[in-house]
């Protein structure tokens, strides 16, 4: 990566609004590219903080999206007001999902989210508290 | 396998494109679930799909797919349409079912991507 | 054709075991999709079904359209209720490791070469 500083911000998402689902990872992916981040880093990022966006709308009500785009890393944090994980591992599994079924039927809702994340994040960390909320930290090196 | 390849073998209908019809398209991808298409594509493919929503055109934005093709001849509504026109990404509709569809496109060697 | 030909030249592995639903039912022909209504709408009788959907809901579907199989491509494990159901609404269940558009591709093939349709 060619930058030289740090480029930070976040996104408020709201909980099952899909008319606007994808538009921070897009608006996300639009900032990379303009500060010269190559194309096969902006595509992990993509995917993983789209995935991140799409499990905030389909499960909870509302959440954040921050990201830091620094010279060695590039950082999301996703944390939300859901209702929270019981079983990390099992949600983690490819194929298990929670999804209701009105949500299978937008294409979603199959149960690849975290593993996608998981997939394209160097680093990959998960917490999440019952009745909480959850927060997933993605760091992807270049 | 050249896009107008594709266009032809799909008797597609071209509802956007800005791409030259001789642009190489290395794989295929053919699924109805977004996260599968994040999981499982890879850039420079074409993603056959039934889902014929504005969410096929910004999940292939995001993995970088530059050919969708909506099967069984659905069309698209207006905001898909100018979504696709936005992210420069090649919009087909193809008569066939989504199981014909990949049985011409296999039969003349186009393949699907490796996880 | 047999779904049991059809398993054997496509090196389908049946996740529903052999004295339960069997292999030696005749196929009409097949779908590819993920989208339940879709499945719902279109398919036809007899139909073997491609698709990534491992949900139990499944089976209702494949129930309802007397589809005569689901094939579950790339290497997805399906939820045990969902297997569970199958055996007991009589719709084998077969696992490939292979992706959608290549199993659909080959299957293709070979339904047209015995004058098949999906």
């Amino acid at each position: 990566m060619k930058i030289d500083k740090t480029y930070e911000g976040s996104f408020h998402i709201v909980g099952g609004d899909f008319s606007r689902a994808g538009e921070a990872s897009t608006e996300l992916k639009t900032i990379m590219l303009s500060v010269g981040i190559e194309d096969e880093v902006v595509r992990r990022v993509a995917i993983a903080t789209f995935e991140a966006e799409m499990n905030i709308i389909i499960y909870t009500p509302a959440g954040i999206l921050r990201y830091s785009i620094s010279p060695g890393e590039i950082r999301i944090i996703a944390e939300d007001m859901g209702p929270g994980i019981e079983d990390i591992e099992l949600a983690m599994q490819k194929g298990y999902s929670t999804a209701p079924d009105w949500v299978r039927e937008m294409g979603w809702g199959a149960g690849m989210g975290l593993p996608n994340m998981k997939k394209n994040a160097d680093i990959f960390r998960i917490d999440s508290v019952v009745g909480e909320g959850t927060t997933v930290e993605m760091i992807i090196k270049p | 396998m050249r896009l107008k390849e594709i266009i032809r073998l799909l008797d597609a209908v071209v509802i956007t494109n800005s791409r030259d019809s001789e642009a190489e398209i290395e794989w295929a991808c053919a699924t109805d679930l977004m996260s599968d298409v994040l999981y499982y594509s890879r850039g420079n493919s074409v993603l056959i799909t039934g889902l014929a929503k504005q969410q096929a055109i910004r999940t292939s934005d995001i993995a970088d797919i530059k050919v969708v093709v909506f099967t069984r001849g659905k069309e698209p509504d207006r905001q898909t349409i100018e979504l696709s026109q936005k992210k420069k990404i090649t919009l087909l509709i193809t008569p066939y079912s989504m199981f014909t569809a990949c049985g011409k496109l296999y039969e003349e060697g186009l393949r699907c991507c490796p996880e | 054709m047999k779904l049991k030909e059809i398993a054997e030249i496509l090196s389908l592995k049946p996740l529903t075991p052999a004295e339960g639903p069997d292999l030696e039912r005749e196929v009409s022909g097949a779908y590819v999709g993920d989208l339940l209504s879709d499945v719902m709408a279109n398919s036809e009788d007899g139909n073997i079904w491609i698709t990534l959907q491992t949900h139990v809901n499944i089976v209702a579907v494949a129930t309802l359209k007397n589809l005569s199989a689901i094939v579950i491509v790339n290497g997805r494990m399906p939820e045990s209720d969902t297997l569970d159901r199958a055996v007991s609404e009589d719709i084998p269940i077969l696992l490939t490791g292979k992706s959608a558009f290549e199993t659909a591709g080959k299957l293709y093939r070979i339904l047209n070469a015995r004058n098949l349709q999906g």
